[in-house]
C-alpha cells in the first residue's frame, strides 16, 4: 500500500462527512423563493388517444398557479426528447426514431406516459388538483413484450412503424461465422432472456426550474448524471433557451447508475413551464413515479449458438437479440443493444467469427436505455451462459473451457470491432479459483448433501470496453457527441488548488480520487484540494459521469492538466532560479535545479504567477490555472472473473448465495478502498437481477405490477452475503493513469 | 385547520402549526429544514427518513407530525456536536457510504440496532437493517461499519 495520500491510496472519502452529518444537498433539499410545486398527470393506460383534457375545475381548485398540457407545448413549437445515437439497418436505412413531445399531444403509448403538469402553492394542492384534470381516453391496443411486440400482427406502438422495428442491426462476419458453424464438431444453442430492470436510486429524480425575466435565462437544479449534456440538449435540441442563458445545476446526486444520464420529460417540462407561469417549479418524483417513469434497463430476448471443435476451442458464435426499446427512444437507448452489447461478444475469448444481429422493438413500456453497464451485462450473460452450458455438454471443467479458449495474445482485434489492448484473463481467473477454492467444492457439495442442501458452484469471466472513445470513431458510430472530458487546475495565490470537472460524482467519491491524483502529480495534500462538478456556471463543458469514464478519461484530463501546470511553474521557477526551464526538475512539489540548492515549492511558485513583481511579464502570463480537454486513443478493457457459490433447500425452495469471489482487473487502483465498495455494488445488483429484482408488465392491460418497493424485489442486507475481492493488473497502455 | 404542535427536536424546544395531513418527515424538512432525512419511497419501504422519536427508530413518513406533539426527536444532525458519532466515524472508515441519500437514515437504523444489540453478530445486522435499502454498496461496508461502530460505542 503506497504511503500518503496520493494515487493507490485507501484514503477515506473527503464528501463523507456531509453525507454522514444530514449536510448534503440534493435536488429536493434547494428551496427559492416564489417556489412552485408540479404533479404530473399520467396516463394510466398503456396505449390510448387523448380525445381531450378538460382542466376547468382542476384550474379552480386551491392554490393552483396553472396547468399545462402538449397543446401549450406544441404552441410554443419547442423540441421534443431525442436520442442522441443513430444507428443504421444493415440494409442502410436510419433508425425509426418516432416524435417524443414532451407532454403527450395526441396520443399516449405507456402507462405513466406523461399528459399535462398542474402547478400549485403546495405539492399537496398540486396532487389533489392533477386528480381533477378530466382526460377522455381512447383505449388502443397495446403490447409490452418484446418477443410478442416483434410478431407479424402485434399492435402497433406507433401507428407509422407498424412492425415495432427501429432497427435491424448487425455486426461482424456472417459467411465466416456461418463457415465455422458448417465445420464445427459441436454446436451448443440457448434461448435466453435478460430480463427488464428498473433502475432505484435511493434519491427519485427531481427537477426545479426556474426563469430569470430581467436576464431572460434559466436555472435547472436537476438529478442529473450529465449535467453539460442536459443543458446541450434542451438548449439545441429542445429550444429551451440559448446555452448561454441556461445554467444547469446538478448537485449531490443519490445515485444514477445510468438513469439519470438521459433528459427526460419532466426536467424539460419544469424549466419550460417556469416561464410560462413565471415562478420556479419544482417537481420530485414519488417513488411509485420512478418506477413508472425512469428509463428502465435490460429486457432482451436472445438465441445464442457456440460452434466449437472436438477439443471446445471455439470457432464461431451466432447471436440474434430482440432488445425492447420501450415506447419512444431515450437519449441513448439505440447505442446500448448495439455499440454497447454486440462489440463484446468476444468477451475474454478468441473466437474467430463472431455474427450478431440485433432488432429493436417498441413496446408500450416505460423506456428502456443505460443501466449499471449499459449492453455490456446483456453481452456478458449472453456468452458465459452459452460457455457454461457448452461445458457441460462437452463435458470439460467450465474453469478449463474457459482457459483453453482465453485471448493470450495483446493487442487483439475482435471479429466485432474493438482492440484489447493488454489483458490478463488467466491471472484473475486463477485468483478466482485460489480464493473460491474451487478444487474444495466437490467436498463441501458432499457435506450439503448430508445436510440435505443443493450446492452448485458458478463461475463468470468478463470484460467491459469503459470510458467510451474516442470522438472520432463513435461520431462514426453515429454518436451525437463527443467523448472527451475536461478538466481544469486552478491554483489560488495562497498554494491551494480547485479542480473543475466535467465529470459529476453521484457516489462514485470524486472529490477524493481527484484530488489524490492532483496529490500524486502536484505535491499539494488533498485537504487542499477542492474539486467542483456538476454546475454548467462554473465548469467548462463536459460530458459528465456513466459508462465507467470518469476514472480514465476525466482522471486523465485533470493529470493533463496538472502537466501543464508543471510546464509553466518551471518556466516561472527557471526564470527566479536564473536557469533555463529545461533544468527545472519537478518532483513531490517542489521545482529544483539538480546540484544546486535553487528549490521553490510549487505554492511560492503560484504566488509568484499571481503577485508577478519578479516574473517574465514579457514572456509569460501571469497566473497559475490550466485548461485541458482529454479525447482517449481507446477504450479501456477492465476484466475479470468471479465465482458465485449457491446453497439451496429442497424443502423451501430458498436459494442463498454463500460464498462470491470477485477478482478484477482494472489497472492501476486510484483508491482501492472505493473501488473495493463500487465492486460490492456492482455484485448485488447481478445477484439481485439472478435473485429478486424483475420489471413485469401485465400483458393484457399493460400496467405495471411491479410498481412500488412492495412488488419489486429490491435487494436488502439480509439477500446479500460478503464478497471477497482480489486483484490483478494489467494497467492501460494509452492513458496516463494506467 | 392547522394544529400547534410542541417537540423537542434534536435537543431544541419547537412548537409550530402544521397542518393535520402532514407527515413528520415533511414537518422535518420542510418546516425545521432539517434536509438530512430524506425520501426515498412513498410506501414506507425505503429506511431513507428513519429518525429517533423518544429514543427509538421511526420511519418518519409512517407518522404524523401532530402524533409526535410531546416527543423528542434526534435527526441524523442531531447525532453528534462537532466530531462524528462513532457510528458516524465507522461509516467513514469502512466506506459504508457511496451517493450518500440512504446513510442518514442508515446510520440511525444503527444506533437503534446497537441500542437494543450492543453487541450484534453480523446475521443480527443484516436482518436488523432489513427495512432500509441502498443501491451503492452491497451492503457488505455497511454491515462491516455497523459491526465496527457498536465496538466503538462498547468503548
Amino acid at each position: 500500500m503506497p504511503e500518503g495520500s496520493g494515487i493507490g491510496a485507501s484514503v477515506t472519502r473527503k464528501e463523507d462527512q456531509r453525507f454522514l452529518t444530514g449536510r448534503g444537498k440534493y435536488t429536493d433539499d434547494i428551496d427559492v423563493a416564489g417556489q412552485t410545486h408540479a404533479v404530473f398527470v399520467r396516463s394510466p393506460h398503456a396505449h390510448a388517444k387523448i380525445l381531450g383534457v378538460d382542466t376547468t375545475a382542476a384550474l379552480a381548485m386551491p392554490g393552483v398557479v396553472g396547468i399545462l398540457t402538449g397543446k401549450e407545448l406544441a404552441a410554443d413549437k419547442l423540441g421534443g426528447l431525442i436520442c442522441g445515437w443513430m444507428i443504421h439497418s444493415k440494409d442502410g436505412s436510419e433508425m425509426k426514431a418516432p416524435a417524443h413531445p414532451a407532454l403527450a399531444l395526441d396520443e399516449v403509448r405507456y402507462v405513466g406516459d406523461h399528459v399535462a403538469i398542474v402547478i400549485a402553492e403546495t405539492k399537496a394542492q398540486a396532487r389533489d388538483a392533477a386528480e381533477a384534470v378530466y382526460v377522455d381516453y381512447g383505449i388502443l391496443p397495446s403490447v409490452v413484450n418484446v418477443a410478442a411486440a416483434a410478431k407479424p400482427g402485434a399492435p402497433a406502438v406507433h401507428a407509422s412503424i407498424p412492425d415495432n422495428t427501429s432497427y435491424r442491426w448487425e455486426i461482424g462476419d456472417e459467411a465466416a461465422t456461418k463457415a465455422a458453424f458448417a465445420k464445427a464438431a459441436h454446436v451448443i444453442e440457448l434461448d435466453l432472456i435478460n430480463n427488464r430492470l428498473i433502475p432505484n436510486a435511493m434519491e427519485p429524480r427531481a427537477a426545479l426550474g426556474l426563469y430569470e425575466p430581467g436576464t431572460e435565462s434559466f436555472t435547472l437544479y436537476t438529478t442529473s448524471q450529465n449535467p453539460h449534456v442536459a443543458r446541450l440538449v434542451l438548449s439545441a435540441f429542445i429550444g429551451i433557451a440559448p446555452e448561454h442563458k441556461l445554467r444547469v445545476v446538478a448537485p449531490d446526486v443519490g445515485g444514477g447508475f445510468g438513469s439519470k444520464i438521459f433528459i427526460y420529460a419532466e426536467e424539460t417540462v419544469c424549466l419550460w413551464a417556469s416561464k410560462k407561469v413565471n415562478r420556479p417549479v419544482k417537481w420530485v418524483a414519488d417513488r411509485s413515479e420512478s418506477f413508472l417513469a425512469d428509463a428502465h434497463g435490460r429486457d432482451h430476448v436472445t438465441h445464442v449458438a457456440l460452434a466449437t471443435d472436438e477439443n471446445g476451442i471455439f470457432l464461431g458464435l451466432r447471436v440474434k437479440t430482440l432488445a425492447a426499446m420501450g415506447a419512444y427512444l431515450s437519449t441513448f437507448a439505440s447505442s446500448v443493444p448495439t455499440y454497447l452489447y454486440g462489440t463484446l461478444l468476444a468477451g475474454q475469448y478468441a473466437t474467430p467469427a463472431i455474427y450478431c444481429e440485433v432488432d429493436a422493438i417498441f413496446t408500450n413500456t416505460a423506456p428502456v436505455d443505460a443501466y449499471r453497464g449499459a449492453g455490456r451485462p446483456e453481452a456478458t450473460y449472453v456468452l458465459e451462459r452459452i460457455v457454461e452450458v457448452a461445458a457441460r455438454e462437452l463435458k470439460i471443467d467450465p474453469a478449463e473451457l474457459r482457459r483453453r479458449n482465453f485471448i493470450r495474445t495483446f493487442p487483439y482485434q475482435t471479429p466485432v470491432a474493438l482492440e484489447y489492448d493488454i489483458g490478463d484473463y488467466q491471472a484473475s481467473l486463477d485468483q478466482a479459483l485460489e480464493l473460491a477454492d474451487y478444487k474444495g467444492f466437490p467436498a463441501r457439495k458432499a457435506e450439503a448433501a448430508k445436510r440435505g442442501m443443493l450446492r452448485g458452484i458458478g463461475l463468470s469471466t468478463y470484460i467491459e470496453a469503459c470510458g467510451l472513445a474516442p470522438s472520432k470513431l463513435v461520431g462514426s458510430l453515429g454518436a451525437g457527441v463527443g467523448l472527451f472530458e475536461s478538466a481544469q487546475v486552478r491554483f489560488n495565490p495562497t498554494g491551494n488548488v480547485q479542480v473543475f470537472t466535467g465529470c459529476h460524482s453521484h457516489g462514485q467519491g470524486h472529490e477524493t480520487t481527484y484530488a489524490q491524483i492532483i496529490n500524486s502529480r502536484l505535491g499539494v495534500p488533498i485537504e487542499n484540494v477542492e474539486v467542483i462538478h456538476g454546475d454548467t456556471a462554473q465548469v467548462q463543458f463536459g460530458l459528465g459521469t456513466y459508462g465507467s469514464r470518469s476514472g480514465s478519461v476525466g482522471g486523465s484530463a485533470i493529470y493533463k492538466a496538472a502537466d501543464k501546470i508543471i510546464a509553466k511553474g518551471k518556466k516561472i521557477a527557471a526564470y527566479r532560479f536564473g536557469a533555463k526551464h529545461e533544468d527545472v526538475q519537478f518532483e513531490n512539489g517542489v521545482f529544483s535545479v539538480p546540484n544546486t540548492n535553487k528549490q521553490m515549492t510549487i505554492s511560492e511558485v503560484a504566488f509568484a504567477a499571481y503577485v508577478p513583481h519578479d516574473y517574465p511579464l514579457d514572456e509569460l502570463e501571469p497566473g497559475l490555472d490550466e485548461n485541458a480537454f482529454y479525447d482517449p486513443l481507446n477504450f479501456t478493457y477492465p476484466a475479470g472473473a468471479h465465482v458465485c457459490e449457491v446453497e439451496i433447500d429442497p424443502e423451501t425452495g430458498v436459494a442463498k448465495v454463500v460464498n462470491w469471489v470477485a477478482v478484477d482487473d482494472f489497472g492501476t487502483l486510484i483508491n482501492p478502498l472505493i473501488v473495493h465498495g463500487q465492486i460490492h455494488g456492482g455484485v448485488a445488483q447481478g445477484i439481485g437481477q439472478a435473485m429478486i429484482e424483475n420489471c413485469v408488465y401485465d400483458e393484457d392491460s399493460g400496467q405495471l405490477l411491479t410498481g412500488s418497493f412492495m412488488d419489486y424485489g429490491m435487494p436488502r442486507a439480509d439477500d446479500m452475503p460478503d464478497f471477497k475481492v482480489g486483484f490483478t493488473s494489467t494497467p492501460c497502455t494509452h492513458n496516463p493513469l494506467g | 385547520m392547522s394544529s400547534s404542535i410542541s417537540l423537542t427536536v434534536n435537543g431544541k424546544s419547537v412548537t409550530a402549526a402544521v397542518e393535520p395531513p402532514t407527515l413528520l418527515v415533511h414537518f422535518i424538512r420542510e418546516h425545521l429544514d432539517l434536509t438530512g432525512t430524506h425520501v426515498g419511497c412513498d410506501t414506507s419501504q425505503c429506511g431513507a427518513c428513519v429518525v429517533h422519536v423518544d429514543g427509538k427508530s421511526v420511519k418518519s413518513c409512517t407518522m404524523l407530525a401532530i402524533q409526535a406533539d410531546g416527543t423528542e426527536i434526534t435527526t441524523i444532525e442531531g447525532v453528534a456536536n462537532g466530531a462524528l458519532h462513532p457510528m458516524q466515524a465507522a461509516f467513514k472508515e469502512h466506506h459504508g457510504l457511496q451517493c450518500g441519500f440512504c446513510t442518514p437514515g442508515m446510520v440511525m437504523a444503527a444506533l437503534d440496532l446497537v441500542r437494543r444489540h450492543p453487541s450484534p453478530d453480523e446475521a443480527t445486522v443484516r436482518e436488523g437493517l432489513d427495512g432500509n435499502l441502498c443501491r451503492c454498496t452491497g451492503y457488505h461496508n455497511i454491515v462491516a461499519a455497523v459491526l465496527a461502530g457498536a465496538q466503538a460505542m462498547r468503548g
